[in-house]
């Protein structure tokens, strides 16, 4: 009996464990695929409870690798799902959150607010997968190796796609 | 600095991390612990028929256990935020509901075994 009861305590402390360390990440990715904050947070609390629920096989099978992927890939799913039942796409006019919070001083505030406004209009212009792997490496910090666990994909693929996805970016920015 | 990394940089920025708010945090530790409250009260309607198996004992007890760890785990999370309310807090709570299943469980087994005799 002893042995199911430390793991259960240490399942649980891991969980929370995962749970600080990505609420953040988790709530970055989930705003910016559905672009304003109250479905985010509907989305970010749902994959939560759901990654709470698997937590003990997603650890077992995950044999040390980080999980950061895993709870992505639910987020994804989740997303997919949300409009899918509401078919609906994200909105165009992303609440500006990712500009108003990054640190910025007054002179570069005043010059580059447009321009930035301009790429984030530009990246919910992407193709899903595009979209997907720019906000997993820029605004969640994912290096190629975890985006292509997230993604289901391989490295190779992922870098292609990320790279391509900057190219298009680059091309709507400067087109607009 | 290239014209490439200068748009990554640029497109870093735009996409910089969003805070969750506060609220959001306390309300998904909330229903994180109560989960854990789900867990407890179904050891509490653990059939009784179940138990007159010695063999079963083990698996309501393990589970209580286990479930106040898990509980007491999700309070870690939730000390920074616990505000004062009149309704205990969600750890507390559940640890109350564990510890009403364990000796339920241990009540029930007796009177089966009590019964069988």
């Amino acid at each position: 009996m002893l042995p199911a009861i430390s793991d259960k305590a240490r399942l649980d402390a891991e969980f929370s464990d995962l749970y600080r360390r990505h609420l953040r990440d988790v709530y970055s990715y989930a705003y910016y695929r559905v672009g304003n904050h109250h479905d985010a947070e509907d989305l970010t609390e749902q994959t939560f409870l759901q990654a709470y629920r698997h937590f003990e096989r997603a650890q077992r099978e995950s044999e040390g690798r980080p999980l950061r992927p895993w709870l992505i890939r639910i987020a994804h799913n989740l997303a997919a799902n949300f409009y899918r039942d509401r078919a609906r796409r994200p909105e165009a006019a992303i609440e500006d959150a990712g500009i108003i919070s990054a640190p910025h001083d007054t002179e570069s505030l005043v010059e580059g607010r447009d321009e930035l406004a301009r790429i984030l209009a530009g990246v919910q212009e992407l193709p899903d997968d595009r979209r997907e792997a720019l906000i997993m490496r820029f605004a969640l910090g994912m290096d190629n190796r975890e985006i292509a666990r997230a993604m289901g994909r391989s490295d190779g693929a992922t870098k292609v796609l990320i790279h391509r996805a900057i190219r298009q970016l680059e091309g709507i920015v400067e087109e607009g | 600095m290239t014209e490439a990394a200068d748009f990554e940089t640029l497109v870093r920025r735009a996409l910089a991390p969003v805070e969750p708010p506060e609220e959001l945090a306390q309300h998904l530790e909330n229903r994180l612990v109560e989960l854990t409250e789900l867990a407890a009260e179904e050891l509490e309607s653990w059939e009784l028929s179940a138990m007159r198996d010695p063999r079963n004992w083990a698996r309501p007890m393990a589970a209580a256990v286990g479930g106040t760890a898990a509980a007491a785990a999700l309070f870690v999370v939730q000390a920074r935020r616990r505000r004062n309310t009149r309704r205990p807090p969600p750890a507390q709570r559940f640890l109350g509901a564990a510890e009403r299943a364990l000796r339920d469980a241990a009540q029930d087994a007796l009177r089966a075994v009590t019964r069988e005799r």
